[in-house]
């Protein structure tokens, strides 16, 4: 698999370590009333869906930036890539996150 | 029909024209008291104890392919029970029990070959957890032993010993662990269910669930809508998609496990090693070729085949254990599916709908364990209530932090 790197251009995915679902980014608030639970869902549950999945890779062989990856797990066809500074952001200014 | 030795001689003066079809194709009949989702190892056999021990009646299996098509096909087919943790010794230990039985039990030669699992180490820290774990196999009345490098030698006499970086030190072995030919498991369950009146039902994908009040009701599938008491799902490398269905998200990942056959050969390897400085497994078949595979590719895919990364990383663990290898040439390769658990550790367990099960989450591990699981399922399902050497596997354990952390990995790539 090649992974177009937004800011590096296309690197072999073997620079790369995969940690898993991009809902990794989406931490729950520790203080929040129902944080165990949350916790719970967030630290072991996955859609895990079969299909187009958003992801995080880790370009540990280069320039150690986090991504978000859109696959497809049918076909390992990646068809975009984020930083994931950039979603994490986004994400933050529209008040997603938790 | 029975299959015998006498059978056969008969068969082979009379022209082969007395055989029958091993198992039935029936249509699926309205309703069922038991659906089994998932005609693989583990739903065939789950099917065959339900029959068989649990004196239960009206049982339909339903498979979206052909039965034996998925991860019972694909594996590298070694079983053993080299387990250490509580939770899991005596589950795999009763799988074992049942290996040994398995073939007059459901008159099918699997070719269950008891030719001793070798677990190779490489340092002094690594002999000790061997020792740990062998001493914690025996303490379950498990066979275990504890090589030196000599017994090693002596068993293996081409092994790179003294590789300067990983060199050989002792092994644990289970002699009682081994081989067992995968696709005939399928079969013999399939053709002892189907003798005991369960409808093994092919081409019939299952597109949704039918709850009516937190009870199931039945099952929608591709050949239209079934009845039933309760549904077992036994479907690992596509769980997430199936409990879907049922509004369930999964403590699964799906990754692709690859494996790997080489040319023929003569006989070179009698048992099965795996490398403890890398991830290598490696057998003999009975046809020549050597059949191993390593490690998962490490990120979510349900696309049967993998990558080439993890192809050059698994040969080159061949290499580094068994350089007389390198030139014997790879025959063929492929991938599998595997519900990657966040703790390594499968799941048989009752689900928020009343009358559904779940089987599933076996990470790369369920083929050793298709005749317990089948058992301990049938158990769940006939009696609800766990089998004894089941109760840990539940759903609850990952809320309560009562994880089986064997290795302590689960689906995160990078602790493989």
């Amino acid at each position: 698999m090649i992974i177009n790197h937004p800011l590096l251009g296309p690197r072999d995915a073997q620079e790369f370590t995969y940690l898993g679902d991009a809902n990794l980014l989406n931490r729950p608030n520790p203080d929040a009333p129902d944080a165990a639970e949350r916790f719970y869902e967030y630290l072991y549950l996955r859609d895990n869906p079969a299909g187009l999945h958003r992801e995080l890779w880790y370009h540990e062989q280069g320039d150690r930036s986090w991504l978000v990856v859109t696959r497809n797990t049918l076909t390992h066809e990646i068809t975009k890539v984020e930083l994931a500074r950039d979603v994490a952001r986004a994400a933050q200014a529209a008040g997603e996150s938790a | 029909m029975r299959y015998s030795g006498f059978r056969v001689i008969w068969e082979a003066l009379t022209g082969h024209k007395g055989w029958t079809p091993a198992w039935r194709d029936p249509a699926p009949q309205s309703d069922y008291d038991i659906i089994i989702v998932g005609g693989g190892g583990h739903g065939l056999a789950t099917a065959y104890y339900l029959a068989k021990e649990f004196q239960q009646a009206r049982i339909a299996v339903l498979e979206k392919g052909w039965i034996g098509g998925g991860n019972v096909g694909r594996n590298t087919t070694i079983v053993r029970s080299n387990y250490m943790l509580p939770g899991n010794e005596p589950f795999y230990e009763f799988s074992m029990k049942l290996w040994e039985g398995l073939e007059q039990d459901f008159n099918y030669n699997a070719m269950v070959s008891q030719r001793g699992v070798l677990n190779l180490y490489h340092t002094d820290a690594q002999r000790d957890a061997y020792t740990r774990r062998g001493n914690a196999m025996r303490l379950y009345g498990v066979d275990a032993e504890l090589l030196g490098r000599d017994q090693v030698r002596a068993m293996y006499p081409f092994l790179n010993f003294d590789n300067a970086r990983f060199p050989i030190k002792g092994g644990l072995l289970q002699r009682r662990g081994g081989t067992v030919r995968h696709d005939a498991v399928a079969w013999g369950y399939a053709r002892g269910a189907d003798q005991r009146g369960v409808d093994i039902i092919q081409n019939c994908e299952v597109t949704g669930f039918r709850i009516t009040d937190g009870r199931i009701a039945g099952v929608e599938t591709s050949r239209g809508y079934i009845g039933a008491k309760k549904v077992g799902v036994a479907v690992a490398g596509a769980s997430s998609r199936v409990m879907a269905h049922a509004g369930m998200r999964l403590p699964i990942e799906s990754h692709v496990l690859q494996a790997f056959v080489s040319e023929g050969l003569k006989p070179l390897i009698d048992g099965v090693i795996t490398y403890g400085a890398g991830h290598f497994y490696v057998s003999q078949s009975d046809k020549g070729g050597l059949v191993f595979g390593g490690d998962i590719d490490g990120y979510n895919s349900y696309a049967q085949r993998g990558n080439l990364p993890v192809v050059e990383d698994v040969c080159e663990g061949g290499m580094s254990l068994m350089p007389n290898i390198g030139r014997a040439r790879l025959l063929r390769m492929w991938g599998g599916i595997m519900d990657m658990s966040m703790d390594g550790s499968p799941i048989i367990d009752r689900t928020d709908v009343d009358g559904l099960y779940f089987n599933g989450g076996w990470c790369y591990g369920g083929f050793k364990a298709t005749p317990a699981s089948g058992y301990c399922f049938a158990h769940l399902l006939a009696r609800d209530t766990p089998h004894p050497t089941a109760t840990a596997y539940r759903f609850d354990r990952f809320r309560k932090g009562l994880m089986i952390d064997e290795k302590g990995m689960g689906a995160q790539p990078n602790l493989h």
